[in-house]
């Protein structure tokens, strides 16, 4: 099994010092191209609700990343979308229409906003505990998955001679009722190419609570920051052990460890897992395709997320040397074999868990 | 057919605003048809929308509605069902496309301020200052089902919030002027208490186009005094020139001239060679649109009553309509039921019609049958007779029912000189013809 390789597309904060105006598309579709050409997995873009600091805003993740999507063919997109003060019906419903326009390449990145200037900019609720916040976001992703699931694969029938378009016995009411939201459905949109977009939640080793149990019931992939190897490989025990208690198959859970890469700073090589945040990596694309090999195996992760630096010249590096080198030593495919986000990934497409019988 | 387009006249004409509206969940969209494709696959949306940019219109236009439509408490199935969100398929096709305005249908009962401007901001960078929003307000519990909220805003408060929602919402657009810094909103309404600096500096076009489409007292007042656009139901020459001429002078009260505010009805249209060959199409075409079942399910409507067995070739029910009946849930209120059902049996005793004939005949939806030439004149007649600014044309087959339009009758306005050969500007605003933003807002 190769390892499996993705990145984020944010620049890091602080980067500016003036009040500008934001990338403009042609930034993020060069951006993802780059990445495409590597043959990452997925590229991850955040977002939130916080205030602007210094530089060009912050443009919706969605929106750039469906902007991105005609204009590429493999690569996976993965918006950051929160749920604290957001409709889970509306976040179900754009996630799925990503997963169309890109014809079956969308994920989600889920996310809270835990600060008083977001929910300032709602007006619609106190700050809440993050605990509570996390949970609250696991219903969103329940209520994602239902609405996903709502349709059918094969719900719409066309059938002249009866005159429907729809068959409506595979057009399922999810009726979840939680603590903060209740949604009745069905979705408005049909079941997305991917049935269900993969689900992606970024967890911290030294973190544990109620992120780890959002990530055990609907996580396709995590994003793991951790410290060291070992680390890493209690990380993994412990949520295979959650997602086994979920009733899930750890085995359909992907596991990537996050590592903040500078390549372009002329820096002289070194890493540094301690303080924390990421792997924190800086030096030549020889010396990180090494430092990956021996995470990799040394853990039982299936890969990396990269966090670039500088994005654009980072990239270039991972498209131009990293990737070359992964692929000689064998860890990395040689390019894309599949179409949609759960091929790259090797995760089967669900079926309905309304379907009464079996798809063929 | 009246044509002021061939006299000489003292002024340049009017020039013809043209949107293309993807075709709907609504049984005008035939997708009974060999030629009807996907409504859902990208490929659709990107056939629609480069027809319409081919044909220089001004804009794109996406509908959109928070819950399926029920009859009976079981979703509608004889119309389309389904379609994606309509700001991530238009960011998606700001990638695609260059010129085309990119319009999205987005409630304001069941959306926040600060997030729903911030993507369409978004939209607008994305697009380079294309993007416009048509603030509809359904409101009802039903759809309330869906959200956090439930149903809890009264009918009557509809439009008090989408005209707050606006206000906040050009707030935020202009809270952060180029340069920076951005400042903080603060704003303390019956609706919304928000507070907070923007995401994004001032987009493209400074404010999205605003369209409205409501058809009630207070809906054409929160148009007069707020949007740039109207999407109108009325389409026939005399109801549309009747509403043309209430909206337009409601403007002056809210001191704004006849020019900033566009008025576009939603229309069909049906091409032949000949006449009697469009309107031998045109006939062939609502047959399709009204199935047998379809024809029950409008009668339904009416009624209020389960009519399953109804014989649509036999005549109308002799039973009285239910006033308060919940048998159909999510389309527009039937209004005064007796009064509709006695009309329509007067229509059908008169026309000697059966039910299927009936429904055909009073939901006939192609407003422009003819040669391509007739339908140019009569379309250009409408502008420069001042019933309308331009047109929201509906095709009714997805993805292919703009192209003859486009390839024939595109043509013949340009010829005219009432519909530009190619675009001028940039922004959707430069296509319609608006004033620009002041990029200082007084404050
Ligand atoms: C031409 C037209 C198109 C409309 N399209 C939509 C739509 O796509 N989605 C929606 O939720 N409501 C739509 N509406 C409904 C209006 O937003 C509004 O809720 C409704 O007309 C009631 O307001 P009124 O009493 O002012 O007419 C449309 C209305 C009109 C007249």
């Amino acid at each position: 099994m190769t390892l499996r390789l993705s990145t984020a597309l944010d620049e890091p904060g602080g980067a500016a010092d003036a009040w500008g105006t934001p990338r403009p598309a042609d930034h993020w579709l060069a951006l993802v191209r780059r990445a495409e050409r590597a043959g990452l997995d997925f590229v991850t873009l955040g977002d939130s609700f916080a205030p602007p600091s210094p530089g060009g805003g912050r443009l919706d993740a969605v929106a750039v990343l469906a902007s991105v999507a005609p204009n590429t063919e493999r690569i996976g997109l993965v918006p950051t979308v929160t749920t604290t003060h957001t409709e889970p019906f509306h976040t179900a419903s754009s996630i799925a229409t990503l997963d169309f326009v890109s014809r079956g390449r969308a994920g989600w990145l889920v996310d809270v906003s835990t600060g008083l200037d977001e929910a300032l900019a709602f007006g619609r609720r106190d700050p809440a505990p993050p605990g509570e916040l996390w949970s609250e976001a696991a219903d969103a992703a329940e209520v994602a998955a239902r609405l996903w699931d709502s349709w059918e694969d094969d719900a719409e029938i066309r059938d002249v001679a009866t005159g429907r378009f729809i068959d409506r016995e595979k057009l399922h009411y999810i009726d979840f009722e939680g603590r903060a939201f209740s949604v009745r459905g069905p979705s408005i949109v049909p079941r997305p190419p991917q049935g269900r977009p993969p689900v992606v939640v970024a967890l911290d080793e030294r973190a544990p609570g109620e992120r780890w149990e959002l990530a055990a019931r609907h996580a396709d992939i995590v994003l793991l920051t951790a410290a060291s190897p070992p680390a890493v490989q209690l990380a993994r025990s412990a949520l295979d052990g959650r997602v086994a208690a979920a009733g899930r198959d750890p085995g359909a859970v992907r596991l990537l460890v996050a590592v903040a890469i500078d390549l372009a700073g002329g820096g002289s090589g070194g890493e540094s897992g301690d303080g924390g945040g990421p792997l924190r990596f800086s030096g030549t694309p020889e010396s990180l395709a090494v430092l990956l090999a021996d995470w990799y195996a040394a853990t039982q992760a299936d890969g990396f997320h990269l966090l670039p630096t500088a994005p654009e010249a980072d990239l270039a590096a991972v498209a131009d040397a990293l990737v070359p080198l992964l692929r000689r030593r064998g860890l990395l495919r040689a390019g894309y074999r599949g179409r949609t986000l759960r091929d790259h990934l090797g995760l089967t497409r669900p079926a309905s868990r309304y379907a009464t019988e079996v798809p063929q | 057919m009246t044509d002021p387009g061939e006299h000489a006249r003292p002024h340049p004409p009017k020039q013809i605003h043209l949107a293309a509206h993807f075709p709907g969940v609504n049984n005008t969209t035939v997708w009974s048809d060999p030629e009807s494709g996907s409504q859902i696959d990208f490929a659709s949306f990107l056939h629609l929308a480069r027809t319409a940019e081919r044909g220089k219109f001004d804009f794109f236009f996406l509908a959109e509605g928070l819950r399926l439509r029920e009859r009976a408490g079981r979703v509608h199935d004889l119309d389309v069902v389904g379609r994606p969100e309509s700001l991530t398929v238009l960011s998606a096709l700001a990638g695609v496309t260059s010129r085309l305005g990119l319009a999205a249908t987005v409630n304001a009962t069941f959306n926040e301020p600060y997030e729903l401007a911030r993507r369409l901001a978004s939209l607008d960078h994305l697009s380079g200052g294309r993007a416009a929003w048509n603030v509809v307000t359904s409101s009802d519990a039903f759809t309330g089902e869906n959200f956090r909220r439930g149903g809890y805003l009264d009918r009557a408060d509809r439009y008090l919030r989408a005209a707050e929602f606006v206000g906040l919402a050009r707030a935020l657009w202009d809270g952060w002027p180029p340069g920076g810094p951005p400042t903080k909103v603060t704003h303390t309404g019956p609706q919304f208490r928000v507070s907070a600096r923007p995401a994004l500096p001032r987009s493209p076009q400074g404010h999205p186009v605003v369209i409205q489409a409501g058809d009630s007292d207070e809906g054409r007042e929160f148009g007069a005094s707020t949007a740039d656009v109207i999407f109108s139901r009325h389409s026939t020459l005399e109801t549309a020139r009747a509403f043309y001429k209430d909206v337009k002078a409601r403007l002056a009260a809210h001191g704004r001239s006849p020019d900033e505010l566009k008025i576009m009805p939603g229309v069909t249209y049906v091409l032949g060679d000949t006449e009697a060959e469009a309107r031998e199409r045109a006939a062939a075409i609502r047959r399709q649109q009204v199935s047998p079942q379809t024809a029950v399910a409008f009668v339904e409507r009416v009624w209020g009553r389960d009519l399953s067995g109804l014989d649509v070739e036999g005549p109308l029910p002799d039973a009285d309509p239910v006033p308060d009946s919940d048998l159909i849930q999510g389309w527009a209120h039937a209004g005064d039921r007796f009064g509709v059902a006695e009309q329509w049996r007067a229509i059908a005793e008169e026309k000697k019609l059966s039910v299927r004939e009936l429904v055909i005949e009073l939901t006939g939806r192609q407003s422009f049958i003819g040669t391509p030439a007739s339908v140019a004149a009569e379309l250009d007649a409408y502008v420069q007779g001042d019933a309308v600014d331009g047109f929201i044309l509906v095709p009714h087959l997805t993805p292919g029912g703009l192209d003859d339009f486009v390839d024939r009758v595109v043509p013949l306005l340009q010829e005219r000189g009432t519909f530009r050969a190619d675009y001028a500007g940039t922004t959707l605003r430069d296509h319609l013809g608006l004033p620009a933003v002041p990029r200082e807002p007084a404050s």
